[in-house]
């Protein structure tokens, strides 16, 4: 058994703070705490919830509506990234989902048959993804640039063939997914709540978990063990690309049309920041699928704090830059040391 | 014929072979009138994404190119009716993106925090600044933009080389000769190639990476210019989406993402091929904007394709 | 002409019996009287003292002085792990010591970086070529000193120059290719040609012969001479002893860190010298060969038939009995870690066949090797074989998991007590098994490889190199696992460049070389002196 030593109790304590400071939770945690209380003062009543007509009300209850979207794509996004990849096509699988519902609404299927195909198409898409990065080895970045760049134009493409310029359609099951409520609290709240969940039992209660970040902190080491790396790459980006097709389903149903070119804009870059807030690293190793939650919110968090605070909307891209720019900074250990060291040399 | 051009001949080629499509589907295409507007619309895009490749050379990347293009034509836009003449403004913008890419590579480097992620942030800090000096579309009146708009050298053939298009032209040449004739250009090929060997043999990789930043931004601040000075306005929404256009120009034009490998001249022909693909879809009235993008996707495929092969053989030759 | 690469053990010749004199071959007598005289001078070029070096817990060099004087080929020695590239990286200004004083000639300094060094006149060839394969000579040659005019670099004078340096290594290429088209022995000689500049003081060869041939090591040679007298101090790192003795005016052995010896080449004979190198290890391993060959007595787990492929190993035959230890002996090059590979799927066999306890095998990869009953513990911990981020408990158990499949997971109770287990057995050194594997030393890195390779519970154990970097106290328990585990049945495949380890440790070597197999050594007959002699091939 490994041996422990006795250490002093000062010692201990600052070896406990110092696990507490590099433990990845504290700073998105810290940054939601600040920027709650910021609200607290500069917007009094932020915190009130009130129940209206059977629904639930509130900032609060906003925020949480509001990252949903966000969080499901970053989900699948922390996924690819513990593998060391990134997925940059998620806004583009996003707008081609958008289509196909239009598509097979308006082709008739039963909407519980629709919400398969779609999943199936993220699927699909996710396929394609992981045959380049996995089996021509292409570099994650530019290879799902590819489908970043032609799949607004094949979702475009798909409705000119079945539906025109922007169909619409209705449908109470996938308006009921996206913004019906489910006794007080959201659908969304739940299907996300439940997408996590299967995820996390897909990652931790079987050794997939291990196998992928095995596959991204060293792959070929991962593959001398015994991984399959190619496979587990091509499962990343079928988990991503499905759960896309899931934030496809909420998005496009919110507007009950399908808008290729706008849908889902920047989304990519929003999950990835909510991945990295959460403690993952680009250079893959670790999957945080709470965190990664915690990230999402984070960054919803900010932009409805700056809405209600009364300052110029304008300002939110601004704020939403320094702040994330603020946690990662801190997150990071260089930064970390020099001003632990520079606190020591000032104080000694 | 020296093995490092090829991706650049692969791209003329794939240029060339375009042009000569268009001219057989349409009449009146394969005029030198076709190629001075290709040269004139693209020229901003094509100036930032010269910046870029500098870049991407290095083994980094830009996200915040589309958002700089937006930034300087908005503040020129609305340093206009202050009485600022417009190259003022742009020689302000020009050391403004200096200055700007110098601090997004001062914290590459230096905070140790990823390109994709730092200059992620700083695409929101500029985007947001857009807005924040104005929510709308401003006109820049001032005479000399105009003058700017409508000064051009006659091509033969009836066509016309814009301003845009010379400053862009002139920008490239500036370009080719920091890279291939500087210490700085060497450098920045040799930290891409291999940054730990770079480092060993003397080059002073933090402070080179921030110089590449740097120019990178210059070159996206120059491309605002023109942008501004092409549309005679700014517009907080302009150059949305840029930064991946520049990136797929850079790699049409034979840059490897990975780093070491590459020529700014390619990056000439890599933007010019997406804005013929853009041209050649418009020219045909009943076809959908749609297909430039998917056209783009599988050009850019292809593309990628094929350097995986060429790098692929590089490097197992280097291994026997 | 005869091949120098395969006169290493030759000479040794004061304790190998030959037949007649005129059997000892002509390059022995002509290596004696190339032994150059020792300058006597008192005035150093380079004197590092006192020169301390840690990282972390990790002691990588304790109190070492080194001292090298104008026109002297300074050979250094010891084995992996013992400290020779952190005091190169020291001397040459690639990292800075924590204790200890650097003076060059008579003169006090400090180098900042590699850079600082370099303008100094100190500069150092590293193993792995460390230029840009991805640019040309020329560039690669002149890069940081182009020649210019009117501020822009003229290429047309860089490639002179860059042509004439290379002239004077006697090199004609097309500078203008690619440094990575070529093979690495000419990388390794443009790496040279860099260092050599006119204000060069001190030059650090680091293994510069490991993939040269015999021509090519001449031309070295010859260069290095002439440099010496030109008044150039060399320091020549090699694990080569004849060419220690053939260039060397003197030779320093370092071990764990400290400087154990230093001396002139006339002084210091050859048993010296391996006994410096090796220390108490040589009698530890000796003893051990008395208690005598494991008895086996399992049928054949592994035959391997005319097993090979183009141009990294020729075919092959090799069988393995359960609760047999076959040693792979050779030097570097010869195609030791290539049948590791080939055997356990890592690289496709494009000829003969594989049986595994009795079953032919047809799909080569390290997964199906896994569950044929194969294990394998690479020789390069950091590129193939730890996963820095996880844990080393996740380390431990990824081999035995992917041998389950994805969805029977190991509870982490079983997981926990696996990898308590193996850290016990290998007398890991960690916090706790939470650790992540990046922060352990190297040596615990290796064992924390060799933990997930015994783990998944294999029957056939392949290892290359596994003492690599563990500390020398540990090797011999790590040979005590290896033999208990045989006594237990499984069949072992070492490759090793340790000679003595593998002798003491196998019941039988093959021995390799040149990517093919020259024979195999058994019983009696099984001693260093025959394995040695069969690796130079008579």
């Amino acid at each position: 058994m490994a041996t422990t030593t006795q250490a002093p109790l000062a010692a201990q304590l600052r070896s406990r703070w110092q696990s507490l400071a590099s433990h990845r939770a504290i700073w998105p945690i810290l940054a939601l705490a600040l920027i709650f209380t910021v609200d607290g003062v500069v917007s009094p009543g932020f915190f009130s919830i009130r129940i209206v007509e059977g629904r639930l009300f509130g900032n609060l209850i906003d925020i949480l509506y509001r990252a949903m979207p966000t969080a499901i794509v970053a989900l699948g996004m922390a996924v690819v990234i513990g593998t060391r990849g990134v997925d940059l096509s998620v806004g583009s699988i996003i707008a081609i989902c958008g289509a196909v519902i239009a598509w097979r609404i308006h082709a008739g299927d039963p909407h519980a048959l629709v919400l398969l195909e779609v999943l199936g198409v993220g699927l699909v898409c996710g396929l394609w993804n992981g045959f380049l990065v996995a089996v021509l080895d292409i570099q994650p970045i530019i290879a799902t640039l590819i489908l970043m760049v032609s799949g607004r134009g094949i979702g475009l493409m798909i409705n000119l063939i079945y539906g025109g310029t922007n169909p619409s359609f209705i449908s109470p099951l996938l308006q009921l997914l996206s913004v019906g409520h489910i006794g007080l609290i959201p659908a969304r709240l739940i299907l996300c709540a439940a997408l996590f969940a299967a995820l996390w039992l897909l990652i931790r209660r079987t050794a997939l978990g291990l196998f992928l970040e095995s596959v991204g902190g060293n792959a070929r080491a991962a593959s001398i063990a015994g991984v399959d790396a190619r496979l587990i790459k091509f499962a990343a980006y079928l988990i991503c690309g499905w759960c896309a097709a899931w934030a496809g389903v909420v998005l496009t149903a919110d507007t009950h049309t399908s808008d290729p070119v706008s849908e889902g804009l920047y989304i990519e870059l929003d999950a990835i920041l909510a991945v990295v807030i959460g403690g993952g690293s680009l250079a893959g190793g670790r999957i945080y699928l709470g965190m990664t939650l915690l990230g999402a919110l984070v960054i919803q968090t900010l932009t409805t704090s700056i809405l209600t605070s009364g300052l110029p909307p304008e300002y939110n891209l601004v704020v939403k830059a320094v702040v994330v720019f603020a946690v990662l900074l801190l997150q990071s250990n260089n930064l970390r040391r020099d001003i632990g060291s520079a606190f020591r040399r000032s104080t000694s | 014929m020296r093995e490092k051009y090829l991706p650049l001949i692969a791209t003329i080629t794939v240029f060339v072979a375009l042009f000569a499509i268009g001219g057989l589907l349409y009449n009146n295409f394969l005029s030198t009138l076709v190629l001075g507007d290709i040269l004139a619309d693209n020229a901003f895009i094509i100036i930032a994404a010269i910046g870029t490749t500098f870049v991407i050379i290095s083994g980094g990347i830009d996200l915040s190119i589309g958002s700089m293009i937006g930034f300087v034509g908005v503040v020129i836009a609305n340093l206009d009716p202050l009485g600022w003449h417009p190259l003022a403004s742009a020689a302000l913008m020009l050391a403004f993106g200096l200055g700007f890419g110098a601090l997004q590579g001062f914290i590459i480097e230096y905070c140790d925090i990823q390109p994709f992620i730092v200059t992620l942030a700083g695409l929101f800090l500029l985007r947001g600044a857009c807005f924040m000096v104005n929510l709308d579309s401003v006109p820049i009146r001032h005479p000399f933009v105009a003058a700017f708009a409508d000064a051009s050298i006659p091509l033969p053939g009836g066509g016309f080389l814009a301003s845009s298009a010379m400053v862009m032209l002139a920008s490239l040449a500036a370009a080719i000769v920091i890279a291939h004739f500087t210490k700085f250009g060497t450098n920045v090929y040799a930290i891409g190639g291999d940054r730990a060997s770079a480092g060993l043999m003397g080059v002073p990789i933090r402070r080179t990476m921030v110089s590449i930043y740097a120019l990178g931004g210059l070159y996206s601040a120059l491309g605002g210019v023109i942008y501004a000075f092409y549309t005679s306005s700014g517009y907080p929404l302009a150059g949305t989406g840029n930064e991946l256009n520049a990136i797929a120009s850079v790699v049409l034009g034979g840059t490897l993402l990975t780093g070491g490998i590459g020529m700014v001249g390619g990056t000439l022909f890599g933007g010019m091929i997406l804005g013929l693909i853009a041209t050649l879809i418009n020219f045909n009235g009943s076809l959908n904007g749609a297909w430039i993008m998917i056209c783009s996707g599988a050009l850019l495929f292809l593309f990628i394709v094929l350097q995986r092969s060429l790098v692929g053989s590089l490097r197992s030759r280097s291994t026997a | 002409m005869p091949n120098l690469a395969m006169a290493p053990h030759f000479f040794l010749c004061p304790y190998v019996s030959w037949r007649r004199p005129s059997d000892r071959p002509m390059l022995v007598r002509l290596c004696e009287s190339e032994l150059p005289h020792v300058p006597q001078t008192s005035t150093a070029r380079m004197e590092l003292t006192g020169v301390t070096k840690t990282f972390g817990a990790v002691k990588a060099l304790e109190d070492v002085d080194f001292r090298i004087a104008p026109g002297e080929v300074h050979a250094l020695m010891g084995e992996n792990g013992a400290g020779k590239s952190t005091l190169i990286k020291i001397l040459t200004g690639a990292l800075r010591c924590d204790k200890g004083e650097i003076r060059l000639d008579g003169q006090k300094v400090e180098f900042a970086t590699p850079a600082d060094a370099r303008s100094h006149g100190v500069d150092a060839v590293y193993q792995e070529v460390n230029l840009i394969p991805t640019m040309s000579v020329t560039k690669n040659l002149t890069l940081g000193r182009q020649p210019q005019r009117f501020g822009l670099v003229s290429w047309k004078e860089a490639r002179r120059r860059a042509k004439g340096r290379l002239k004077r290594l006697e090199i004609d290429i097309d500078v203008e290719r690619p440094l990575g088209s070529f093979s690495v022995a000419v990388q390794q000689l443009i790496a040279i040609a860099r260092a050599l500049e006119e204000d060069t003081r001190v030059l650090v060869l680091d293994e510069p012969t490991a993939s040269l041939d015999a021509s090519e090591t001449d031309l070295l040679f010859k260069i290095i001479r002439d440099l010496k007298a030109r008044g150039m101090a060399i320091v020549f790192i090699t694990h080569f002893i004849d060419q220690a003795y053939r260039i060397a005016d003197r030779i320093s052995v370092l071990r764990n860190g400290r400087l154990v010896g230093s001396d002139t080449t006339l002084n210091l004979t050859p048993v010296k010298l391996i006994s410096l190198m090796l220390g108490r290890e040589l009698k530890q391993a000796e003893e051990r060969k008395t208690a005598g060959p494991v008895a086996r007595d399992g049928g054949h787990a592994l035959i391997a038939l005319d097993f090979g492929r183009k141009r990294t190993l020729a075919p092959i035959d090799l069988s393995l009995q359960a609760g047999e230890v076959v040693g792979l002996s050779g030097l570097l090059g010869s195609g030791r870690t290539e049948v590791c590979n080939l055997i356990y799927g890592i690289v496709r066999p494009d000829s003969g066949t594989l049986e595994i306890s009795g079953a032919l095998v047809k799909a080569a990869s390290p997964r199906a090797s896994l569950k044929c009953g194969l294990a394998f513990c690479p020789e390069d911990r950091k590129a193939q074989g730890i996963i820095p981020e996880l844990t080393i408990r996740e380390n431990i158990i990824l081999a035995l998991q992917s041998k389950l499949g994805w969805l029977r997971q190991m509870t982490r109770a079983d997981q926990e007590r696996l990898a308590d287990k193996m850290i016990d057995a290998l007398a890991i050194v960690a916090s706790d098994r939470e650790q992540p594997v990046g922060q352990l030393s190297g040596g615990n890195q290796q064992k924390v490889v060799l933990a997930r390779a015994l783990a998944s519970e294999p029957t056939i154990l392949i290892l290359d190199e596994p003492t690599r970097g563990i500390d020398v106290g540990a090797h011999a328990e790590i040979l005590n696992l290896i033999r208990r585990l045989c006594g237990q049945g499984l069949a072992l495949l070492v490759a090793s460049s340790e000679l003595d380890e593998l002798v003491a440790v196998s019941d039988r070597i093959v021995v390799m070389r040149d990517r093919h197999k020259a024979g195999e050594i058994a019983g009696a007959d099984m001693t260093r002196e025959t394995v040695m002699h069969m690796i130079a091939g008579g």
